[in-house]
């Protein structure tokens, strides 16, 4: 194994770890707000996909133009979600609230193979197209940007949570429900703006792969179980920890991928993330 | 005493309509949907063993199954092992390995147990898809040289009814018992109160694990059932996630933690996926999908007890109303018949 391979693969493992660390982002404020595990999670991204598809189909806008309104049509999605199912769950048992949101899961892309079809799309010659030469390390274009997407993102999230007043709502409904109550919070208005949030940064994360990732309904699978792994991973609830743990799974896979087989990737990843939970059932950078 | 009588009527209604089946219709696309919906019954109550009495909510459960299936196959395969010993041997293979997933698993509570549940069957099909000997991903195929009971190879599918419905009977049985002894008592403790039932004594990793293994065994005899029945296997067939969701979905639906709430689950989903995958199924689009998930969105919101519980909701209301009839009848009754005593007593008192 030469340096310039392991450094290629490095670079790749930290890109896709950005957008993994985007989706568990969305992830794991809803659960760090109401404690509700998001099965549907990579339904959002896959709707972000297919926003930005139609949008450079049909109206040859630019998925890098088009990032904005993906993004707010997704924060409707999240919010409308909560608003039409999610707000009856909140007390219900463990596993209904499972089951609600796997069975939106399986929903959400049964409408999409019956809007679509279940075909592989992709988007060709978008603006980012190509590759570049970093340092000697021959890096995808659309990757890159996509890694910068996310972290530009990630940085806005992480501003609004503690820089502004909603922002600080939004962290003192996770922290204690009924101690941001009693201070005039809504909790559900705090729901229904995590759920909005979430969705949002799928949505983005969907924008920012559609570049150079194929689009079909059952696109969110090949990301669901890993950004469960980074949320837990990061500690539920945490917006930073699930960032840097993002990266590091990123790593860990591509990694895996060369040392023990690309078949294996999956596999090696989920074996940490059982090994972790075995020392630290809250995460690595999680509390108690 | 109505609502037992009426329990025992459904139930032999139920177990009347089971056993004339095979003989009602001819046609093998029918016959083939109720060994469907008797195999999945048959999982679905060795789920609720560890899932609905104990509470611990797995889906990863495939992994039991497909080991199974795989255990019984390989062993016929490669070293011509009867299937029946073949079972067996799958279903203490599955019981044994539960020991590594419930030691991994159940130190973790609520969704990260779940989580991790997925991640350990997500792993053993990685494995199995990998794993050259066990025909990765082409998949097994199970010769049809040898025919009848000893072999368990049937050319004709009414066989298989008998034998699924016998496995089905044979699993409801042990949960029956699992439920009346100590062990039920036990599980639902440990759903219900683990901190009291820790607080009296009761070692709950262990009878979480003995809760595990119990249900991993049956679920492993499901998969040998389904080699034998398929005569072919490979891991999206019995490793999948899909298959785990079913076996749960099937308990939630029916009623999770009570004894024929599989088995109702299985008898209605089996019929509302059929039906749409017969309506809809041949577009291609998803249709069936649609209609599969939008039923457990509903149920998940609207019916967490599943069907059990609405029924029994409905009853315990009907009851209300009736006692709450009965009362306003007695009522004036009631002040009709104290007149009399009272203006009696006042004469006496007179």
């Amino acid at each position: 194994m030469t340096f310039d391979l392991l450094l290629q693969t490095l670079a790749s493992g930290v890109l896709i770890g950005l957008i993994y660390a985007l989706v568990a982002i969305g992830l794991t404020m809803i659960f760090g707000v109401m404690e509700i595990t998001n099965f549907a999670h990579g339904e959002f991204l896959m709707f972000g996909m297919y926003a930005s598809f139609w949008m450079f189909a049909l109206l040859a806008l630019d998925p890098m133009f088009t990032l904005p309104f993906t993004v707010l049509l997704l924060f409707g999605v999240g919010m409308l979600l909560y608003r039409l199912v999610i707000r009856r769950i909140i007390d219900a048992p463990p596993l209904s609230q499972i089951f609600t949101t796997f069975g939106l899961m399986l929903l959400f892309r049964g409408i999409a193979q019956f809007l679509w079809k279940p075909d592989f799309r992709t988007i060709e010659n978008s603006m980012v197209a190509g590759s570049v030469n970093l340092l000697g390390v021959q890096l995808g274009r659309p990757q890159l940007v996509a890694g910068i997407g996310a972290v530009v993102v990630t940085a806005a999230i992480y501003l609004f949570l503690n820089r502004t007043k909603l922002g600080s709502a939004l962290e003192a409904t996770a922290a204690d429900k009924e101690a941001a109550r009693l201070m005039g919070i809504d909790s559900h208005k705090m729901f229904a703006l995590a759920w909005g949030i979430g969705a949002a940064c799928a949505g983005a994360a969907g924008a920012l792969l559609s570049t150079f990732f194929p689009i079909f309904p059952d696109v969110g699978a090949n990301f669901i179980l890993v950004a469960f792994v980074v949320v837990n991973l990061g500690g539920f609830g945490s917006v930073t920890g699930a960032f840097w743990a993002g990266i590091l799974i990123g790593v860990v896979e591509v990694m895996g991928g060369l040392l023990v087989g690309p078949q294996y990737k999956t596999a090696v990843v989920l074996a940490l993330f059982l090994a972790v939970l075995m020392f630290r059932p809250h995460g690595l950078m999680g509390r108690a | 005493m109505s609502r037992l009588n009426t329990s025992t009527v459904l139930g032999l209604l139920a177990a009347a309509v089971a056993l004339v089946v095979p003989f009602a219709t001819s046609n093998p696309a029918h016959l083939n949907m109720a060994i469907l919906a008797l195999m999945a019954a048959q999982i679905g109550v060795a789920w609720n063993l560890v899932g609905g009495y104990a509470g611990q909510a797995s889906l990863g459960h495939a992994a039991f199954y497909g080991i199974g299936a795989y255990t019984s196959t390989l062993l016929l395969v490669k070293f011509g092992v009867n299937p029946w010993l073949g079972m067996l041997a799958g279903g203490l293979v599955s019981a044994v390995l539960s020991g590594a997933f419930g030691w991994s698993c159940f130190r973790l509570k609520g969704h990260i147990f779940t989580m991790a549940t997925i991640a350990v069957a997500t792993i053993v099909e990685i494995v199995f898809t990998n794993w050259e000997y066990a025909g990765s991903a082409v998949g097994l195929y199970i010769p049809m040289d040898k025919q009848g009971l000893g072999a368990m190879v049937f050319a004709d599918k009414a066989s298989y009814y008998w034998l699924a419905l016998g496995l089905l009977c044979i699993t409801l049985l042990a949960t029956w018992l699992v439920e009346r002894s100590f062990l039920g008592y036990y599980f639902r403790a440990i759903k219900d109160e683990p901190d009291a039932a820790r607080s009296i004594g009761i070692d709950i990793a262990r009878y979480k694990q003995v809760a595990l293994s119990l249900s991993a065994f049956f679920t492993a005899l499901g998969g040998s059932l389904y080699a034998q029945k398929e005569l072919y296997i490979d891991p999206p067939s019995v490793l999948s996630t899909a298959l785990s969701i079913k076996m749960a979905l099937v308990s939630i639906l029916g009623g999770v933690g009570t004894l024929f709430g599989p088995v109702i689950g299985s008898v209605v989903l089996t019929t509302i996926e059929e039906l749409s995958r017969a309506m809809f199924g041949g577009t291609g689009r998803g249709t069936d999908t649609i209609i599969y998930a939008g039923l457990i969105v509903v149920i998940a919101v609207f019916y967490p007890t599943g069907i059990i519980g609405w029924y029994q909701d409905r009853v315990r209301r009907f009851k209300a109303r009736r006692e709450r009839a009965e009362a306003d009848a007695a009522a004036p009754a009631a002040a009709r018949a104290a007149r009399p005593t009272s203006s009696t007593s006042t004469g006496a008192a007179l």
